[in-house]
């Protein structure tokens, strides 16, 4: 408790001192958004916004995940199988549940994702923590796991779900609620629930804790296990979620769904300001990183500069800018 | 001990398959492929083991053995686990890819094994004594040639292309070819990694930067799928045409049903490994001459020939 009440004027201290860096990545954002309007008027369209922030609600979803198992020092490479296998458990499921409980096999087949996604992110944080493996390792492993089931499911294909429930599953994507896309109002919800839960608890507290110095978290009498294994949790959480989401998107899973999502979910934490290496976590920030990513890919088709087989290249370029710019405003 | 347990167990396991190859006199006929991680290969894997179960109840003499791996290193062991158990007097190869499984391949052809090699070819030609595929350049051909007919030769086109591969530029050349000489006019070419999410957004894309577009060809089926969500959430009714490629199940449904928006098709069939083992069982158990090239067409599929290429029962 005193550690805690010592601990109060400081971290005011550090927030007035690195609020620069804070805002670094809404500046980005910014300067995409003035780039890509001289670059197309058409960018600044509500069309086109409504689609890329839509669009980018799956990868901000988990990155809020994402967040909290960075910022305790863990990784999680397992996320983008893990939404393809928790998307195929449930098309699988609402599919079963059609004859007996019809339209109802929607929220139920949700909840079920919802549990699938918890025990999913329960397994990866016990291996990591009780199991004491590095986390790159365990979740590489799992990341295999994940995928081979959702292909063993789909035979290699895919698994669509039922014709009889696609249109009323469909406004989960593409539906709006006064205007703005479902999928960003459950996005905003979440980002919202993570930076109460990271900011405000004292669990989000001991996250940072356990991220920044192991040892010194655990003389403080924090129990490393505990605060790292529910971060991988909450992961799990929102990745289901972000699967549920999904499903209604294309209607179906397959093999090649979520790959390498592992990599932009991370890419935008990083960019968001978390430290890769623990003890940081900024949530608004996640969520600019997701933005960013997906405006960059749209600008990139936007725009006419660029040959369709140099764009990844001139992505990474704008993805290191924008880091490099983030390290020396510090 | 433990030692030893390991020992006796070898011996019995090898003891097993040494018998096991005594009691077969059997013509043994090896299909090696990909492991199913996409659409496509999905298809290979479905039709190879339908294949393999048709041809072992139609010829008693006949064994088909199917073996997927999931990648090139994977397949260059399952050939040699292949070949050491028995002798094998065909093998049907779908490669990983051409540079590594080329000297697995020959290893397994100085045994004296008929070789059929299936859609990418090795690196040296002479070691094969059947190859069959398909025509990459017609699949882009034949569909821009069909846009050229149904547009009356005039309008804007946007282009989802694959994975950097051969495949892929040679579809592409095939279509740019075509249409050359003619007014329809390639607003944008991209990359989506055959894949449905990513040409969803890249037509989202185009749908925003472009206000008008006649016509959108995806050079596979599984970005069309993407492709058709993206232009129905538009609401836009500029697009006459979106036009895909390979033979998915789906796709093959809507040529069936009559869509407006995608009245043909164009196939790259994963069935084709099942003509190839066809054609070597026809080799080994008829003598029938079939050594040489074979390239399958990619005819158009339209409302009056889909049925041919529809497999309800195949995951592709």
């Amino acid at each position: 408790m005193t550690a805690l009440t010592q601990s109060a004027p400081a971290r005011n201290d550090r927030q007035f001192q690195f609020s620069w860096t804070d805002a670094g990545p809404f500046l980005a954002l910014a300067v995409l958004l003035v780039v890509g309007f001289a670059v197309n008027p058409d960018f600044l369209s509500t069309t086109n916004l409504g689609n890329v922030i839509t669009r980018s609600a799956y990868v901000a979803i988990i990155a809020v995940g994402a967040t909290f198992v960075i910022s305790s020092g863990g990784l999680d490479l397992s996320v983008g199988s893990m939404v393809a296998f928790i998307a195929g458990i449930t098309i699988m499921f609402m599919n079963m549940m059609v004859p007996g409980l019809g339209l109802w096999a929607i929220p139920v087949g949700m909840a079920i994702a919802l549990l699938a996604g918890l025990l999913c992110g329960l397994a990866n944080g016990l291996i990591v923590t009780v199991g004491r493996i590095e986390p790159f390792i365990a979740t590489l492993g799992t990341m295999g796991i994940f995928r081979a089931l959702i292909t063993y499911m789909t035979d290699g294909g895919t698994i669509p779900i039922d014709r009889s429930l696609r249109e009323a599953y469909r406004p989960v994507y593409f539906g709006t609620l006064g205007g703005i896309p479902v999928p960003i109002l459950i996005s905003a919800v979440v980002a919202l629930l993570g930076a109460f839960v990271l900011y405000k608890t004292k669990y989000g507290r001991k996250c940072a804790a356990v991220g920044a110095n192991e040892d010194v978290a655990r003389y403080s009498g924090i129990s490393v296990i505990k605060t790292r294994t529910v971060a991988y949790v909450i992961q799990g959480a929102c990745v289901a979620i972000a699967a549920v989401c999904y499903v209604p998107r294309l209607g179906a899973a397959t093999p090649t769904t979520g790959q390498l999502w592992e990599l932009q979910v991370i890419t935008a934490v990083v960019i968001g300001g978390t430290a890769l290496r623990g003890g940081k976590g900024r949530i608004w920030g996640t969520i600019a990183g997701a933005v960013i990513l997906e405006l960059i890919a749209n600008l990139m088709v936007l725009s006419d500069f660029v040959s369709e087989y140099l764009v990844a290249a001139v992505q990474g370029v704008i993805i290191i800018i924008a880091m490099l710019v983030q390290r020396f405003s510090r | 001990m433990f030692n030893r347990k390991w020992i006796a167990a070898v011996a019995v396991g090898a003891l097993m398959v040494a018998s096991q190859a005594l009691a077969a006199d059997k013509k043994v006929i090896a299909v090696s492929i990909p492991a199913a991680d996409h659409g496509w290969t999905a298809g290979v894997v479905y039709h190879a083991q339908a294949a393999a179960k048709e041809i072992n109840a139609a010829f008693p003499d006949v064994e088909v053995v199917v073996k997927t791996s999931p990648s090139a290193a994977d397949q260059v062991s399952a050939l040699e686990d292949l070949s050491a158990s028995r002798k094998l007097n065909a093998l049907v190869i779908l490669p990983y890819t051409s540079e590594e499984l080329t000297q697995p391949v020959k290893a397994i052809k100085d045994m004296g094994t008929f070789i059929t090699v299936v859609d990418r070819g090795l690196t040296d030609a002479s070691i094969q004594d059947l190859y069959l595929a398909g025509d990459n350049i017609a699949v882009g051909a034949n569909t821009a040639k069909f846009m050229i007919e149904k547009l009356g030769g005039k309008g804007n086109v946007v282009v989802l292309r694959g994975i950097p591969t051969v495949i892929d530029d040679e579809r592409i050349k095939g279509f740019e070819d075509t249409i050359k000489g003619t007014d329809l006019k390639v607003l944008d070419i991209q990359y989506a990694h055959w894949n449905s999410d990513q040409a969803f957004k890249l037509m989202q894309d185009y749908l925003a930067k472009h206000p008008h577009i006649d016509a959108v060809w995806a050079n596979d089926d599984d970005m069309l799928l993407g492709v058709l969500e993206a232009v129905k959430q538009s609401g836009r009714t500029d697009i006459k045409l979106a036009l895909g490629g390979n033979g998915m199940k789906d796709i093959v449904k809507k040529v069936i049903d009559g869509d407006a928006m995608t009245p043909v098709e164009t196939p790259y069939p994963p069935s084709m490994i099942k003509t190839a083992v066809y054609m070597t069982v026809a080799n080994l158990v008829g003598q029938a001459p079939v050594r040489g090239h074979v390239k399958l067409d990619a005819p158009l599929i339209t409302q009056a020939n889909a049925k041919e290429y529809y497999f309800p029962d195949s995951p592709f």
